[in-house]
């Protein structure tokens, strides 16, 4: 990975490159939704919201709003051409503006089109509305009490006999935890501006995930056919799955005003408002109970992972069903039964957030895998090694895939050497025996992901990659960039391919007009997707070029290569834009449709059972933390990494997802807490009261190391591994070291069972109970 | 009578900007994504929380050219009269070399989605202007206020390291042209009163604190603004009407940092930032506690006077200030009367203070003989966050025993208050550990906190009582406190 290299491999592919925008980003001239030019006349859109979590509408008098300064119209559910719905999964249970009640308070009800976004915000707040109250429920707990739905079919994952795995038992536990929800607080917020076009076209520039989706969701609410809708993006300031279905609302409501008064629309909701009415990532309560032997080896494990998805199913069914699909981590149950409930809730619509409920099945594991360690008063990490998948036995998952590529044994070991992990833990518990008011802890956690959407069909991907005759590539694909850096890896994979330096490819923003039927840019999955189309589309391009080069050089196709600097051609070299100008002179066409889909993966849902996952990501983490005593605050002193990405595409992107992943992850077990107030309304609704992590929490010590050695042993692109989400959940360090930190008050014989997020709040009242049982 | 000028005149990166009205409630990042259509300065939160909009602004204070960070969401262009405002377009030419902070951004991958980027960068070059090489506790200072979702900070930080390798601070144009802008400044300062607008849209910009007292008695029902990191959210998330607002922040009479018979005696338009050197050489207890109060573009901005007179219970400075037995010089017109801190704080939302009656300034005492004193913010988040609890205690320990002590808390009741109960059961008994114990059980009569998003009643009630656990065992030797150690 040395300069060297860089310069006799223009193909670029593995090097550590910078991301494609990043002159851009810093200069300020990188273009966002809400930077674009402004087409003359636009107006802009406002949605006025609930302000109550469950209620009638007994009256909506909307005079005071028509007859506020610089409006120009109110948009209602009455103006709604096709079908007032924007249900992801197609159920009809998500009204664009809710008309008789509303479920949740931020709930839409109707917009206002006024001059500027300033005049249809303050007209936004002018409605009189009649409410007629109903009983709500925000959180699982009341769900449960209150007997309400599932907001979508739970999920069953059963293998083995699990009443008999715990009945014959030496030790049985239960525990119950509360996991708390995140708010992806991507940068940029949600944003779209919706350009009217002749008969039925309107052109969308939407801050999206998911472009197709945007693009039928408005067709649906217009009543158009998807080809009148186009959706562009360039970039999106961050999504995290924010912006996979979350951005529907808004692309809907700019169009449906885009089409209604023949003006551009922009739509943008302040801060707060955006936090009050899209959804987050579930908060879980996991009840559990688990069979195990004297030497912590698990027998038999029953679980209930029951969610808060919020007043409509959005993706509440794939996230749960991806929370029991990680209910195992790194760890080989002999029976296992793990079932979901997606409650219906009064909040907004949870929805996808990075790992999309991996994590938070991770996070439960984790709690009886620790459970376990202190009722043996055992170090953690020796219940975990216990507990490991192995490589040709004791493989096979609750869902009955059997793992074949397991790395974590490995990826254990030389993190717990190079952090050096066993000396700290004793100097830690050295340093507990002692100090007084601060404790510490420390604790290794693995993680093993699985890569591959779980509804199959969305394992495609399309690309469009034109050769223009001056020897630029032009390339599209179906891929989002949202920082993750899809674009520069796509196109060092475009450039290997022609063997031509990167600055000949152009990076495009996607749209649905170049690609169409995408997937999300989701489920960490963009590059193996979207690179392996891109790939196909060249490798089209150039067998066209090879046959090509063999007539005009006479020369057999075996003979053309493509090599940096040129194309050889038997004894001739030439350069790649004087054989495309050749290729061109003789009719051939340099343009080319790419396309891929995952091989082999299959899932039956009902039966539970399927190889839903091409491979799986492995990496574990140590983290070091202490903890003030008095109260409850703490920090985090060192963190070690390993991680596995497979064959980097590029190491600078993928350490930066490692980083940055394993940060957003820690803000998420600690400090970022969701609080809803009795009325039912969140009130951790901006940064003043919603904590993300800032510079000064990352950990003063931060190795981050990508296991170099790793090679996917499936034939991914480059034979590289997703990166984006698998990182996010190596945070479970930090609360299994903040647990260990807060059992140290009661040296260590009581597992402290925190909840998430682990506040200096839950901190000091872990060891205020610590406290009480040390007696 | 002071002479008035009808025109708010400013210079933008290397434009002249003369506006003879605008809407009082017009934020700077508005004015610039808006009005000019320089779109490099981003909004993440629109209140003063995130940094993506973080601009530069130079003002002459105390006869220097000083360039300081601030959000130019919360910052009202009507503050702006005399200034120069560099935002990120300033930095580099569409087809120049980037400046070395961006360079150095780059080149560390300090970017992903690059959002909070132009915001990042600015924190940065602000740092780097005064501090060529900084630690890295001294970025993670300067970027207290700024939130990047994606990268987790390392890239930025060791980005934030490496500046000076891209470039020199002598060569930096803001630094090479400081003397010519200066001289503009200076021009542009020509003693006047600024007034523009009327009703809601009128602004005015007194000339000095005399000026003051007369426009704010002429017109009571006018809103003061100093830092506008309270005023900036009423009107981005409350879309209140603020005017006629009257910018008090720039009054050089109000700038004073001095002492008065031994005491420290603080203009009310001096900020956290200006004021800190004085604070901490004072009170070196209060070092960790200032660097914690907001983030740094709020600190350049907030002042200590309106973090007063905004009587929020959760206020960070009254609870210290109340302590160490601070008073206020609250003035109307021409009368000036001096109130006790703690006496000024009346109830919720209720202070003394009369209408267009405006806080001068802020005296506090020094720590008298044998007399010790902390103050504890405790949060969610370290940095910016606004305190759960803040409590702040001073001792006065004679033969054993306490002889004199006052402490004070935030975040504990309706208002900054003391803690008279508690007071009253350690006062005259042994500085033990046995009397703290016993005087615990007082906090109930003195506190009924409440519960909200950001902590329970019962975490308020038990750390607060476990401060003053804290600050026995370090008034007696054994006081162990988280240190963040970085580089
Ligand atoms: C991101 C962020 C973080 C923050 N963090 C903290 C924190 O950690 N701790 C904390 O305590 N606060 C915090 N605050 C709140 C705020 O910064 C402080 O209250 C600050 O001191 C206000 O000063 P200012 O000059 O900006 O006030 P302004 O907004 O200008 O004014 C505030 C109020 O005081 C009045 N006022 C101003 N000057 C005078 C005067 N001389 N006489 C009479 N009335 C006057 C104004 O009319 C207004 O009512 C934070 C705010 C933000 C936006
Ligand atoms: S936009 Fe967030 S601080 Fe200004
Ligand atoms: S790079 Fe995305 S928020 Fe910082």
């Amino acid at each position: 990975m040395n300069k060297q290299s860089a310069i006799t491999a223009p193909g670029v592919l593995h090097e550590p490159l910078v991301h494609d925008s990043a002159a851009k980003h810093v200069s300020g001239r990188a273009e966002y939704i809400d930077d674009i030019d402004e087409p003359s006349g636009t107006l802009h859109a406002y949605l006025a919201l609930s302000e109550r979590a469950h209620a009638e509408i007994a009256s909506m008098d909307l005079t005071a709003v028509r007859a506020a300064p610089g409006v120009v119209d109110v948009v209602t559910a009455d103006d709604i051409p096709g079908e007032n719905d924007i249900s992801s999964t197609h159920l009809h249970d998500e009204p664009v503006f809710a008309t008789t009640k509303v479920e949740y308070w931020g709930q839409p009800l109707f917009a206002v089109v006024a001059e500027t976004r300033e005049a249809a915000r303050r007209a936004s707040r002018l409605a009189r509305i009649e409410y007629r109250d109903l009983p709500h429920q925000t959180d699982v707990d009341a769900a449960r009490a209150n007997g309400n739905r599932l907001v979508t079919a739970p999920l069953k994952l059963e293998r083995g006999d699990v009443a008999a795995g715990l009945a014959k038992a030496q030790r049985r536990l239960k525990g119950s935890m509360l996991i708390g929800g995140q708010e992806h607080f991507y940068l940029e917020g949600q944003i779209s501006l919706a350009v009217p076009g002749e008969d039925d076209d309107v052109t969308v520039y939407a801050s999206t995930q998911h472009p197709s989706e945007i693009q039928l969701m408005v067709g649906h609410v217009l009543g158009v056919e998807m080809h009148a809708v186009t959706v562009n993006v360039r970039r999106m300031g961050g999504g995290f799955g924010g912006k996979e279905t979350q951005g529907n609302l808004y692309a809907v409501v700019a169009a449906l005003a885009a089409k209604k008064l023949h003006r551009a629309i922009k739509l943008r909701p302040d801060r707060d408002d955006d936090f009050q009415t899209t959804g987050k990532r579930h908060d879980f309560r996991v009840d559990y109970e688990v069979g195990y032997d004297d030497d912590g080896r698990i027998q038999a494990v029953d679980a209930v992972y029951a969610a808060r998805a919020g007043w409509s199913a959005d993706l509440s069914g794939p996230v749960t069903d991806r929370a029991l699909f990680h209910c195992d981590n790194a760890y080989w149950y002999p029976a296992v039964r793990a079932r979901s409930e997606p409650f219906y809730t009064n909040t907004c619509s949870n929805t996808a957030f990075r790992g999309f409920g991996g994590p938070q099945g991770m996070v439960g594991c984790e709690r009886w895998i620790e459970d376990i360690a202190y009722a043996l008063g055992r170090d953690p990490l020796e219940i975990r090694k216990a507990n490991f998948y192995g490589t040709d036995t004791n493989n096979i998952t609750p869902y009955h895939q059997t793992v074949t590529d397991n790395v974590i044994h490995r990826v254990v070991e030389e993190l717990e050497a190079s952090a050096d992990y066993q000396a700290r833990r004793e100097a830690v518990i050295a340093f507990n025996r002692t100090s007084k008011v601060l404790k510490k802890g420390i604790a290794l956690t693995p993680v093993k992901f699985g890569i591959s959407f779980t509804a199959t069909w969305y394992n495609q991907a399309g690309a469009l990659v034109h050769v223009y005759r001056d020897g630029s590539i032009h390339l599209s694909h179906g891929g989002t960039e949202m920082g993750q850096g899809l674009y520069i890896k796509v196109a060092q994979v475009v450039a290997d391919e022609f063997q031509v330096p990167l600055a000949s490819v152009k990076i495009n923003a996607t749209t649905t007009g170049k690609v169409p039927n995408t997937s999300a840019t989701a489920a960490s999955s963009g590059t193996d997707l979207n690179g392996a189309a891109a790939a196909d589309a060249c490798r089209q391009i150039k067998a066209r070029l090879v046959a090509h080069a063999a007539r005009v050089y006479e020369v057999s196709e075996a003979e053309v290569t493509f090599e940096p600097g040129g194309v050889r051609c038997g004894q001739k070299f030439v350069t790649f834009a004087e054989l495309v100008a050749s290729a061109y002179v003789g009719r051939v066409q340099l343009s080319a449709a790419g396309f891929y889909k995952t091989p082999r993966i299959h899932w039956d849902r009902a039966a539970g059972r399927g190889d839903p996952f091409y491979y799986f990501a492995y990496g574990a983490s140590c983290s070091e933390v202490t903890i003030d005593t008095l109260t409850g605050e703490y920090q985090v002193d060192r963190v070690d990494i390993l991680h596995d990405v497979g064959k980097s595409l590029n190491p600078a992107i993928d350490k930066g997802q490692v980083e940055g992943g394993f940060i957003q992850g820690m803000g998420w077990l600690t400090t970022e807490e969701l609080w809803w107030d009795g009325k039912g309304q969140l009130r951790t609704h901006a940064p003043s009261t919603y904590k993300i992590p800032l510079a000064s929490d990352v950990p003063p010590i931060f190795n981050v190391t990508l296991a170099e050695w790793s090679v996917n042993k499936e034939a991914t692109i480059g034979r590289s591994k997703a990166v984006g989400e698998p990182p996010l959940m190596l945070a479970i360090s930090v609360v299994e070291a903040l647990s260990m930190a807060v059992a140290s008050v009661a040296e260590y014989r009581v597992a402290p069972q925190l909840d998430t997020p682990v506040t200096p709040e839950r901190v000091l009242m872990g060891v205020e109970r610590m406290r009480k049982a040390r007696g | 009578m002071t002479e008035v000028r009808g025109q708010l005149r400013f210079i933008l990166n290397d434009r002249d900007v003369v506006l003879d009205n605008l809407p009082a409630t017009r934020t700077l990042l508005d004015f610039l994504r808006l009005d000019r259509r320089m779109t490099g300065s981003k909004e993440g939160c629109a209140e003063g929380d995130c940094g993506a909009c973080t601009v530069l602004v130079g003002r002459l204070k105390r006869g220097q050219l000083v360039y300081e960070t601030v959000n130019a969401c919360i910052c009202f262009v009507g503050s702006l009269d005399a200034t120069h405002v560099v935002t990120v377009e300033h930095l580099s030419a569409a087809n120049g070399p980037l400046h070395p902070v961006q360079q150095a951004m780059v080149d560390h991958h300090g970017s992903q989605c690059g959002f909070c980027t132009p915001g990042i960068v600015m924190s940065l070059y602000g740092m780097w202007m005064q501090n060529a090489d900084p630690s890295v506790n001294d970025i993670e200072v300067a970027l207290q206020g700024n939130l990047c979702r994606c990268t987790g900070y390392a890239p930025i930080i060791k980005a934030g390291k490496s500046i000076s390798a891209y470039g020199t601070v002598v060569a930096d144009p803001l630094i090479v042209e400081r003397q010519s802008i200066k001289a503009r400044l200076q021009a542009l300062k020509d003693g006047k009163r600024v007034e523009l607008g009327e009703d809601k849209d009128r602004v005015i910009v007194p000339a000095s604190s005399d000026d003051l007292a007369e426009v704010y008695a002429a017109n009571p029902t006018g809103t003061l603004v100093a830092g506008a990191t309270d005023v900036g959210l009423w009107v981005t998330k409350f879309m209140r009407d603020i005017g006629p607002m009257i910018f008090i922040g720039d009054i050089a009479d109000l700038h004073g940092i001095g002492e008065v018979d031994g005491a420290l005696r603080i203009g009310a338009a001096v900020t956290y930032s200006d004021a800190e050197a004085a604070i901490t050489s004072r009170y070196p207890q209060l070092a960790t506690f200032w660097s914690r109060i907001g983030g740094q573009q709020v600190r350049n901005a907030g002042t200590i006077g309106a973090n007063i007179a905004n009587g929020s219970p959760i206020g960070d400075t009254p609870p210290p200030l109340i302590v160490l037995g601070a008073s206020i010089t609250l003035r109307k017109g021409d009368v000036r009367r001096e109130v006790k801190l703690e006496d000024f704080f009346i109830a919720y939302g209720k202070q003394d203070r009369q209408p267009g009656e405006f806080v001068e300034a802020v005296t506090i005492p020094p720590l008298g003989e044998g007399e010790q004193f902390a103050c504890y913010k405790i949060t969610k988040r370290r940095d910016e966050d606004i305190s759960s609890v803040c409590g702040a205690f001073r001792v006065k320990v004679e033969a054993g025993a306490v002889a004199d002590v006052c402490i004070a808390f935030g975040g504990m009741a309706a208002t900054p208050k003391r803690a008279k109960t508690v007071e009253a059961a350690l006062l005259g008994k042994p500085w033990t550990a046995a009397t703290v114990e016993a005087a615990l059980s007082a906090y109930a009569e003195d506190y009924q906190p409440i519960t909200d998003m950001r902590a329970s009643a019962e975490y308020r009630m038990v750390s607060a009582q476990n401060l003053l656990r804290r600050f026995l065992l370090e008034t007696t030797g054994e006081g162990e406190r988280l240190v963040r150690e970085v580089a």
